[in-house]
């Protein structure tokens, strides 16, 4: 279990002063001109020697994404732009953070923008975030107030932040289609190359971070890169928000070990599963973009990237949606499809397509109203989907639905079988191609 | 994609009191020059907010002359992202999370409180006070079911203190934002099972990493420091071992 002194996030829940004073008190803002006086190699090999990988959702390890960037300027400004567009459904980590630990956010911004030569950096959060939006620039007005940060700040690196806020738009979460957002534009994710490394905001390079893994970069230099990686498990090291909602007695977030058992995690801070732990029926352990997992797999589960991609699931944002048997996961399924088709940007033809159809088909199907053979139709068109879009929304949108399949089939058929046995007769029960 | 269109009635025309434009200029600034477009989201957002809650065809238009956008960049801008509400709403304009994890919690039972209370989805009541949408994931979900209203988020609601918290919009009674149960923020109901450890917000934090990187840098210091001694000292070599220190400078001539 992992102690509280080795927590990086001690004000999560809002219990202490948000303000600068507070957290300064907490141990932001301690030392970091020594840290930035280590110099830029040495923080960026801190942070790939601390094994931290994206908070974001792919796990993408964070040093190595800042080493990306060009050692020198070729006259372009550098630009670190923060994605605090949290939309994916069951991640709300990020908005604790700024609301209640905003310096971790701001002073993470200044050492990771020095590693990377950026000048000037933007934290992109998301429009519905109105009472963050404002906490957050309150911090930022406050570092500023304090010289922290600025032109002529007290560490010697001249450095700008800025808060940038969004209108409602998942697609936004997708770097480069953040980055068109950023620049005025509809959220439609460009190609890739160029990656934003080379040619992103205003055609300059651009690291895209989540805020998660910005803010624990002070705590990580401080402590040390073997302290990091001493928590958790090979490959998946450190401290993680996990936001657990669902079907639990207390929903909540927590900030655990990585690699943590899913019912440790559970019991230990939600209360356990309603109903007790035999009353599971599937969890969601990474956001909604990431296929379900039924309870038998969830019996002595390891919360961390590899083993639950090996279960051909994924850790993603760490947002664990707990399921019991009351759930119709058809149902809870089909709705997750009618998010994709909803926040689809209409750019790629498969997607925008493909999501619609998907969730019209699963909304007959949470009826019983189809047919057995539209099971594997459904599956192949997930399949046409997934991996044939310029983002990762199309596949995002596929596994969910592919997960249920390969779960519950049986759930399917037997709704299909009631729906048919109840409606003998003269119904006509229409296929897929609507 | 959703289908998002105009109002089918709209106001002659729109301008930003002198305070918002003043506001818009401060914005722009953030921006690099010649990058004011990328201020178009905040900008429509204001008039928005200053049409009482929705986006106007001529505010688009204004939005745009003010960025030397052209109009239909911005008119893409103002329908692509749900948040620009293209017809009018109530003075209190609720937005429940119908996505799962708000479903799994009961986000139905929330709706059927707005369409036994307000009406069908983006109806005004008479009134003028209420209006209604389902939306998609909100970001709370460890407080679900909840709505926003507003600027405001709503969380840990059930039927009953939603249906009073409507009523109590209608009347304009005062409200209470944030979970509606006893609870602070996303901690657990009953109190947090972390941070507990008092240590943490004594202040006994800082400075206690600060160990680590002096003896490392008192290693390094005496490591340079034996060095110049070494260096200093005197060497006593054979030579045998002087000749084959030599060797490799020979043979670097040589080449």
């Amino acid at each position: 279990m992992l102690h509280d002194r080795d927590r990086i996030f001690t004000n999560l829940y809002g219990l202490h002063d948000s303000g600068l004073q507070g957290a300064i008190k907490r141990g932001s803002w301690d030392g970091t001109k020594m840290l930035l006086e280590m110099g830029r190699d040495w923080i960026i090999d801190e942070m790939k020697a601390s094994g931290l990988r994206g908070r974001g959702g792919a796990g993408f390890p964070t040093g190595l994404k800042w080493s990306f960037m060009p050692k020198v300027s070729d006259g372009r400004p550098h630009y670190l732009v923060v994605n605090a567009d949290e939309s994916e459904p069951g991640t709300a980590k990020d908005r604790e953070i700024m609301r209640n630990d905003p310096q971790t956010l701001i002073e993470g911004c200044l050492i990771a923008s020095f590693a990377m030569g950026a000048n000037a950096c933007y934290i992109y959060i998301r429009g519905e975030y109105v009472r963050e939006k404002e906490r957050l620039q309150a911090a930022v007005d406050e570092a500023y107030a304090a010289n922290l940060i600025g032109k002529n700040n007290v560490h010697g690196y001249p450095f700008d932040l800025y808060v940038h806020h969004g209108a409602g738009a998942y697609i936004c979460g997708e770097e480069t289609a953040l980055i068109e957002s950023m620049e005025g534009k509809k959220g439609m994710p460009r190609l890739k190359p160029p990656f934003p490394a080379n040619m992103g905001l205003y055609g300059a390079p651009t690291t895209v971070n989540n805020v998660e893994s910005i803010a624990v970069a002070p705590t990580i230099l401080r402590r040390g890169a073997a302290w990091f990686a001493g928590i958790g498990k090979p490959n998946n090291v450190g401290t993680k928000l996990f936001t657990i909602s669902g079907h639990v007695e207390r929903p909540c977030n927590v900030e655990e070990a990585m690699g943590v058992d899913f019912r440790e995690l559970v019991e230990r801070h939600c209360g356990g599963i309603r109903g007790g732990w035999d009353n599971l029926l599937a969890v969601i352990p990474g956001g909604s973009s990431v296929p379900l997992l039924p309870a038998e797999q969830c019996q002595e589960l390891s919360m961390d990237f590899d083993t639950l991609r090996n279960l051909k699931s994924g850790l993603g944002t760490a947002a664990v949606i707990v399921m019991d048997k009351s759930t119709d996961v058809i149902q809870a399924i089909a709705r997750l499809a009618h998010f994709y088709k909803h926040e689809s940007c209409g750019q790629c033809t498969p997607c925008r397509e493909g999501t619609g159809w998907m969730w019209r088909v699963l909304t007959r199907m949470v009826r019983g109203e189809a047919q057995k053979k539209e099971i594997d139709l459904l599956l192949e068109v997930s399949l046409q989907i997934e991996g044939h879009t310029i983002c990762a929304l199309g596949d995002a949108a596929a596994w969910p639905v592919q997960g249920l399949i390969r779960h519950f089939r049986h759930e399917i058929e037997k709704r299909i079988d009631d729906f048919t046995a109840r409606n003998t007769g003269d119904t006509v029960i229409p296929v897929a191609a609507e | 994609m959703s289908v998002r269109r105009l109002a089918a009635v709209q106001p002659e025309s729109f301008a930003f009191t002198p305070e918002n434009v003043k506001w818009a200029k401060g914005i722009i600034a953030k921006y690099p020059e010649g990058r004011q477009a990328s201020a178009v989201i905040s900008l429509l957002w204001k008039a928005q907010e200053q049409h009482g809650g929705w986006l106007p065809e001529p505010a688009i238009r204004a939005v745009a002359d003010m960025l030397g956008m052209a109009y239909i960049r911005v008119l893409e801008v103002a329908t692509f992202y749900t948040m620009f509400a293209l017809q009018p709403v109530g003075k209190h304009f609720v937005q429940v999370c119908g996505t799962t994890p708000c479903l799994l919690r009961g986000a139905d039972k929330l709706m059927h409180v707005c369409e036994k209370v307000i009406g069908h989805q983006n109806h005004v009541t008479e009134d003028g006070q209420l209006s209604w949408l389902e939306v998609e994931c909100l970001g709370s979900c460890s407080n679900a079911p909840m709505a926003q209203i507003n600027y405001d988020y709503f969380e840990d609601l059930d039927p009953e203190s939603f249906e009073k918290l409507l009523d109590d919009l209608r009347n304009d009674r005062p409200v209470k934002p944030g979970p509606q149960v006893e609870r602070a923020c996303s901690g657990p109901v009953g109190g947090p099972t972390t941070l507990l450890d008092q240590s943490l917000y004594d202040g006994s934090v800082v400075g206690s990493w600060k160990k680590r990187f002096d003896e490392t840098k008192a290693a390094k210091e005496a490591a340079t420091v034996q060095a110049a001694t070494e260096a200093a000292k005197p060497k006593e070599t054979s030579p045998g071992e002087k000749q084959a220190a030599k060797q490799p400078t020979d043979k670097t001539k040589g080449a």
